[in-house]
């Protein structure tokens, strides 16, 4: 199915989405949707038997700055029935990027999610873990983004060594023993 | 036969304190499994028959830090995993001492960016560098004689505590 007939077949099943297909040069099918359509579109592209794209291969982003719409989130579908692969992009404005995520219908999206998060600073609304993947917990900045500063020099944080006072250390191992019993 | 053989009639030598502590120190300097990178392949192979460290003594690779008295930082070092690697040094025993291994783990190697630490000696206190990317096993092994020889040196009384 190119992506000509896929788009078609989906502005049927979900009415009033604005959903085009984009040339590619690998020709792999690809279409592009709008971030408020995503949730419909991605419903439809795993519930319809005659798409039932239900394997979430990957979520990526690009960022094409200084272009707008500034970022592409990509989503690669496998149909593993049909045996279809596809590509669908969402573009997202250089303000405040941010689309609904599709953690409810794929379960694999969430740590997909929250690693394009991490590394482009592209929140997906409704993600029931939105925390960091990659990097640490209090970095700032989103290092994937074009105008990051690659070559950053920060102190890197080492952790305090865990001090106890005696009288600690002997209760710690009390409870320990209590514990074992 | 051996040392026998050059003993005088009276069984005994003498020695200081220090000197025997220090050779016992340097002949047994255990590393703790800790590996981070492609480094870590050469550490291995230093450990394995073919170099063969154990002619040095540094051949029992200690699962847990608190049986080691080497930390071989062999690898880049994320600063992700800076916590880690100083919580691990924490645990070692005193005297313990780190090599660090290879142009990563020295002065940060290829990877001048953001998310790998310039130098592990922001972390840890170093005491042998071993240039190379990755170093070959020999230089590692030179790394742990000239540790050795800074063993040797050391006073009883200055023993660093870091």
């Amino acid at each position: 199915m190119d992506s000509t007939a896929l788009a078609a077949v989906l502005q049927e099943a979900a009415p009033g989405a604005a959903i085009e297909p984009a040339p590619t040069a690998d020709l792999h099918t690809t279409i592009y949707v709008s971030a408020d359509d995503l949730p419909a579109v991605a419903q439809a592209l795993r519930d319809r038997p005659d798409l039932a794209f239900d394997f979430l291969a990957e979520i990526t982003a690009a960022d094409y700055w200084p272009r707008q719409p500034r970022y592409e989130v990509v989503y690669v579908l496998v149909s593993i029935a049909n045996r279809l692969r596809l590509r669908v992009k969402v573009r997202l404005p250089a303000d405040d990027p941010h689309v609904a995520t599709v953690c409810r219908i794929w379960p694999a999206a969430n740590w997909l999610e929250r690693e394009v998060w991490d590394l482009f600073g592209i929140a997906f609304d409704g993600h029931p873990d939105p925390r960091r993947l990659l990097m640490p917990e209090d970095w700032d900045g989103f290092p994937l983004r074009k105008d990051y500063p690659v070559q950053i020099r920060k102190t890197p944080n080492a952790g305090q060594p865990l001090q106890v006072t005696e009288e600690e250390f002997r209760q710690n191992v009390m409870k320990d023993r209590l514990t074992r019993g | 036969m051996g040392l026998e053989s050059e003993l005088p009639d009276i069984p005994i030598i003498t020695t200081t304190v220090e000197q025997v502590v220090n050779w016992a120190r340097r002949s047994s300097i255990w590393p703790v499994t800790f590996g981070l990178a492609c480094c870590a392949i050469e550490m291995m192979a230093m450990s394995c028959s073919r170099y063969d460290v154990a002619r040095f003594g540094a051949e029992v690779f200690r699962g847990s830090p608190r049986q080691s008295d080497l930390m071989i930082v062999a690898g880049r070092l994320s600063r992700k995993m800076a916590p880690a690697l100083r919580r691990i040094y924490d645990q070692m025993p005193e005297p313990k001492w780190v090599i660090s291994m290879g142009a990563c783990a020295s002065v940060g190697g290829v990877f001048d960016n953001y998310a790998i630490v310039q130098g592990v000696d922001q972390i840890v206190p170093v005491d042998v560098y071993v240039p190379g990317c990755p170093p070959r096993p020999e230089s590692l092994i030179y790394g742990i004689v000239q540790l050795q020889r800074k063993i040797d040196q050391q006073k009883l009384r200055a023993v660093k505590h870091a």
